[in-house]
């Protein structure tokens, strides 16, 4: 069964991204929570196809989505507009952000609850 | 006029020439204010776009453009790519039906969906706007094309990397306005655009 909401971490670094990635996963373990870091050949920047890859491979279909800097945002809103997926971008504070999505969707919270914990963490 | 096919294909392959020739020039201007890999991220996305766009069984000129776009898109890795391949993908749209000032103007609206910039931002957008104005009166020159570059230097970044600089951003040209004007430049010499 498809689950509801997962999270798609997305970092100009692969070790950042994968770094986020276990930091949450810790604490959300149900939730469906994908990663793409760095550029197809691993250097620093971001990667439509490693981005499209971790929205398709998610398990959910809306996708709560995070990043660090500007150009992975435009990266993920090309993905978002390309994807059958609904990918909602979360201008909050990268892993401040994923975090409480994603306990909050481990636990089983509607929309609006996640969304109205997000809010106060929208830094940009 | 519109543009055809083959006449998409020599812009951008020019285009392609003049960013591996300024490729270090690029990621020095870059260096300066941002994070030093423009001109190398651009080579790696052009040399992306030749593979694709040289399929002589794209008939229209929006099948090449839209080729180069999603080339951009794949292979630049930098906040280019999202740029110039939504300002591709805008111009793909029109380039078969419009004159040319259309299709830049198309394109300058892609460019300022996706980054949300404006005029002196000091980003691409302040050599695709002046191009665009140009266009529309028929006098687009090389010697306009370098003044619109020359008009980033004294501005202050209120985008991207180079805007955490804030007033030390002054001073220096912006790289995305520097390699979109290689693309204007290869437009001249390929296409006659001021009749």
């Amino acid at each position: 069964m498809t689950k509801r909401f997962g999270v798609v971490l997305v970092s100009h670094v692969e070790e950042l991204a994968y770094g986020a990635y276990k930091l949450v996963k810790e604490s959300a373990t149900e939730t469906p929570l994908t990663y793409a870091g760095g550029t197809d050949d691993g250097a620093i920047g971001s990667s439509f196809d490693k981005i499209m890859q971790a929205v398709e491979e998610n398990e959910a279909d809306y996708l709560y989505a995070f990043y660090d800097l500007g150009s992975a945002k435009m990266t993920l809103e090309m993905v978002s507009e390309m994807s059958e997926k609904s990918v909602e971008i979360v201008d909050c504070a990268f892993i401040e952000g994923a975090y409480t999505a994603s306990v909050l969707i481990n636990g089983g919270n509607d929309k609006q609850a996640i969304d109205d914990q997000l809010a106060p963490l929208k830094i940009k | 006029m519109t543009l055809t096919a083959k006449q998409t294909r020599a812009w951008l392959l020019n285009f392609s020439n003049k960013i591996h020739d300024n490729k270090q020039y690029l990621s020095d201007l870059d260096q300066a204010i941002g994070d030093g890999d423009h001109g190398s991220n651009m080579s790696r996305g052009v040399t992306a776009v030749e593979a694709a766009i040289t399929d002589e069984s794209l008939e229209k000129a929006s099948d090449v453009m839209k080729k180069a776009a999603m080339a951009m898109v794949s292979k630049v890795g930098g906040a280019s790519g999202p740029l110039y391949g939504s300002a591709f993908l805008e111009m793909a749209k029109v380039i078969d039906n419009e004159a040319i000032a259309r299709v830049i103007a198309a394109g300058l609206d892609g460019i300022k969906k996706r980054g949300k910039a404006e005029v002196e931002d000091k980003t691409m957008v302040d050599m695709w706007a002046p191009v665009v104005d140009a266009l529309q009166d028929g006098r687009l020159s090389v010697e306009a094309i370098e003044e619109a570059k020359a008009q980033t230097k004294p501005l202050k970044a209120k985008k991207g990397r180079a805007s955490y600089l804030n007033e030390r951003s002054i001073g220096h040209l912006d790289p995305g306005a520097v390699s979109s004007s290689y693309l204007f430049i290869a437009l001249l010499e390929e296409v006659e655009v001021n009749d």
